[in-house]
């Protein structure tokens, strides 16, 4: 993709993406307003979250149409975030336990 | 890496010294160099490529904060308020759950669409529409800010502070603040910087060059405060 012509895609593609976006949004909403609870729920939250998020950045955001080499170089690192994550969740339940033993 | 002398066949004359790369310098030379060579490993514009790896950068600040949430949510011991109550409105005679959160979720996408509609009318040269679209996406950018001013006053008013409140978890407080602030700040900026750009382009700035990718880069920017509004209501107001 060279510089000077850019990313030109048929608007018909973003106006479907849209309401695609559209109607992810008003799932999830419905996730809180039917008062889903518990695995169900969270298993919902992520899905819809997840579905939205690939779409925003496919399609909105080009990364379906960029080079391999670039699409990885700004994809991947943010994986690392899920080291943190995991760290910090053992880290909380600890601290959590740690609470309930000393502050109640 | 030293060339291997090749004999020079007698009387033939001695050509003239033809370059030998000289080895690259060192020190403070050298790593001038090294960063200057104009290597290039991705083939986007510059500008793309710097966007995209800023938008990276931030990928970790919202990442750090919504771990930051996750440690403080998981290891209190008061009970966490229910965002579903929390962020109620009450319409017509009863509590509707979430809706100015919902509302806010929809102007943001529609935002996204109008920006995507934008760049497409940019690169067709269109220039009057792209800047026409580039200022309704400001426009619904405001919007969402100003629910967001709403919805902080509601809270406030109710006692929410960064310290403390009257639903439970102290915690609340600090990270409601603390993220949907950040995030207020990014739509604030991505509307000054989509003014400025959709100013440039009405005025015919890039007419001479014809090149209007930086309607598309200023939509990355408009697209990622967007991603980070999804990441935010999923883990925030719907967890």
């Amino acid at each position: 993709m060279s510089a000077q012509t850019g990313q030109q895609h048929p608007i018909g593609l973003y106006l479907k993406v849209w309401l695609l976006l559209f109607v992810l949004s008003a799932m999830s909403y419905m996730v809180d307003y039917l008062q889903f609870q518990g695995m169900l729920r969270w298993t919902l939250i992520v899905v819809f979250m997840l579905l939205k998020a690939g779409l925003i950045v496919a399609v909105f955001m080009h990364m379906a149409w960029e080079r391999m080499a670039f699409v990885y170089a700004i994809l991947l690192p943010p994986l690392a975030l899920l080291v943190l994550v995991w760290l910090m969740w053992s880290e909380a339940d600890y601290t959590f336990l740690t609470r309930l033993s000393f502050f109640r | 890496m030293s060339a291997i002398p090749i004999p020079l066949p007698h009387g033939a004359p001695a050509p003239a010294p033809t370059p030998v790369p000289l080895a690259p310098p060192g020190g403070l030379r050298g790593f001038i160099a090294d960063w200057s060579s104009d290597r290039e490993a991705f083939h986007i514009s510059w500008g793309k490529a710097m966007m995209w790896i800023f938008l990276l950068s931030d990928t970790f600040i919202f990442g750090s904060f919504l771990t930051g949430y996750m440690t403080v949510r998981a290891s209190t011991t008061v009970g966490w308020p229910n965002a579903s109550q929390v962020f109620s409105l009450h319409v017509g005679g009863a509590d509707v759950p979430l809706l100015l959160i919902a509302i806010m979720t929809f102007v943001l996408i529609t935002s996204s669409g109008t920006m995507a509609m934008a760049v497409n009318c940019a690169y067709r040269r269109d220039r009057v529409n792209a800047a026409a679209l580039m200022f309704v996406t400001a426009a619904f950018g405001e919007t969402f800010v100003a629910m967001q001013a709403f919805e902080w006053s509601k809270l406030i008013l109710e006692g929410v502070r960064p310290w403390e409140n009257p639903f439970g978890a102290a915690q609340f407080g600090s990270t409601f603040f603390m993220i949907t602030g950040f995030h207020g700040l990014h739509v604030t900026c991505g509307v000054i910087y989509l003014c400025v750009v959709a100013y440039k382009v009405m005025r015919g700035d890039y007419e001479k060059t014809g090149n209007y990718q930086i309607v598309e880069i200023a939509g990355l920017y408009w697209h990622f405060v967007d991603l980070v509004w999804v990441f935010i209501f999923a883990f925030f107001y719907l967890w």
